[in-house]
């Protein structure tokens, strides 16, 4: 048993039964996280290099808490204070890293396919925080075992993500993995933001919020990247707030008990209202405290011998 | 050992247990994953019988604290540990179903250790095989059993469908 790879790259190559497997293992250290010495020892003298080439505070965090709830060694790596500004590519830097016997390598990039390139290139686990445009591996997985925990089940589960679908790594690990389990995924948002070909990946497309959020028991908010604003994929941003805002009233429109998850960081009063990220069914916290667990659970298992 | 000896060799344990401890003062139960949670469940039942008194009891997964995780190919399934009680002060009885290399109950004392300080550890076992690695021993014993290492014990619960008995498997 196990999930038999070096690494996780995509959620595009993880079976459903895989995907149990790192929610289930993840809920052991869910208890774990609920101690009061929140520590043990799985991962003993094992290194965990951080790699982050794009700002996160989450996300590093999040593994940084992880790797160290099971004992192993964490470093952390930033291209403003590496030899990165001098001028080293990707692959050399992290064969320098791992010939300091770096077992695991959790890598951000701003280019698609980062990941997959340095996999290819060196021996240690690669672990996929983020490349481009293209998927968020372990965001999906936190957000699934955050739906499991609130008891829903994924077989027909009505799930609506809402915003800059077209990029939004989180979108797309998400769909590629509720589609996996049975779920109904909706895409909902302005013409410029999702991408003409998506139906193909199993999902519906909604350029209406009320429409789409009718009969939804997930509410995925996705964060309006500011930084896009003057590349003419929405007008102002009063505008995206009145048509793509989930407001109280527009929650209402949704499954009775629906839930409302948020990647972060979120942007109050624009793609959520405030009182709706504070409000009951906000699950926005959870998805945080969840993630040290998930990640936990998916060092444990790419921790093997090899 | 058939379903007779089993039921007998609990029943003994559990009068063991209350007369060491003088009663049920400060006791609690943790079994270790998979079968000495089985065990656990029948000694609580079978001191609740005597006593009229429901104890704590709590589960244990050791994996994490095992002492091969670095040598193996693939990692182990984990399973959920829960003590829902503070076990600082208390007298913690170990549950396992076999006895072997003593690496089990090591991972186990460690794990428990770190949920706080108990004030004693015991250990309870349904068959002790010997060839122990670590200077481990326990404090109540179902039935001696010597084997050679070649060999392997099976212990079968009605919990997992099973008719109760314990049996050896020549290599």
């Amino acid at each position: 048993m196990g999930l038999k790879r070096k690494d996780l790259l995509s959620l595009t190559n993880l079976s459903a039964d895989d995907i149990t497997l790192i929610l289930e293992t993840a809920d052991s250290f869910k208890e774990v996280s609920g101690r009061e010495i929140k520590k043990v020892p799985a991962l003993r003298g094992k290194t965990v290099v951080n790699l982050f080439f794009e700002p996160s505070t989450r996300t590093r965090t999040s593994f940084e808490l992880a790797a160290k709830r099971l004992s192993a060694d964490v470093i952390n790596f930033s291209p403003s204070s590496s030899s990165v500004v001098k001028g080293e590519t990707l692959l050399d830097t992290a064969r320098n890293i791992e010939a300091m016997q770096a077992d695991i390598i959790v890598l951000r990039h701003s280019s698609a396919g980062a990941a997959e390139t340095l996999a290819r290139g060196v021996k240690s686990s690669v672990i996929n925080a983020g490349d481009g445009w293209h998927e968020h591996p372990t965001q999906a997985l936190l957000d699934l075992y955050t739906i499991r925990s609130r008891r829903m089940g994924f077989a027909g589960l009505r799930v609506a993500i809402v915003g800059d679908v077209a990029h939004s790594r989180v979108a797309r690990s998400n769909i590629f993995a509720l589609t996996k389990l049975g779920a109904e995924v909706r895409v909902v948002g302005p013409p410029t933001m999702i991408p003409l070909q998506i139906g193909q990946l199993g999902v519906q497309v909604y350029h209406n919020l009320d429409e789409a959020l009718r009969g939804a028991h997930v509410i995925m908010m996705l964060r309006l990247q500011l930084e896009r604003q003057g590349r003419a994929l929405f007008p102002t941003i009063r505008e995206y707030a009145r048509h793509y805002g989930l407001t109280g009233e527009r929650v209402k429109l949704a499954e009775p008990g629906a839930i409302v998850m948020h990647p972060g960081p979120i942007n109050r009063g624009v793609e959520i209202a405030p009182d709706v990220a504070d409000s009951l069914s906000s699950v926005i916290l959870d998805q945080v405290a969840n993630g040290v667990a998930v990640r936990m659970g998916i060092l444990y298992l790419m921790s093997g011998a090899g | 050992m058939d379903a007779g000896d089993i039921a007998r060799a609990v029943t003994r344990i559990a009068h063991e247990i209350l007369e060491r401890n003088k009663g049920i003062k400060d006791l609690a139960l943790v079994g270790i994953r998979t079968g000495g949670v089985h065990l656990a469940h029948r000694l609580v039942r079978r001191i609740h019988d005597i006593e009229g008194t429901q104890i704590p009891i709590g589960e244990l997964d050791i994996t994490l604290y095992r002492d091969d995780l670095s040598l193996r190919k693939d990692q182990p399934i984990l399973r959920k540990t829960s003590v829902p009680f503070k076990i600082s002060d208390l007298k913690v009885v170990l549950v396992d179903d076999v006895l072997f290399t003593g690496r089990t109950i090591r991972a186990a004392m460690d794990s428990l250790i770190d949920l706080g300080r108990p004030a004693e550890i015991q250990l309870a076992v349904l068959v002790d095989r010997g060839h122990r690695q670590l200077p481990i021993k326990a404090n109540y014993i179902g039935k001696n059993i010597p084997t050679s290492r070649e060999e392997a014990i099976e212990v079968h619960l009605e919990e997992n469908g099973d008719e109760d008995r314990v049996v050896i498997l020549r290599a």
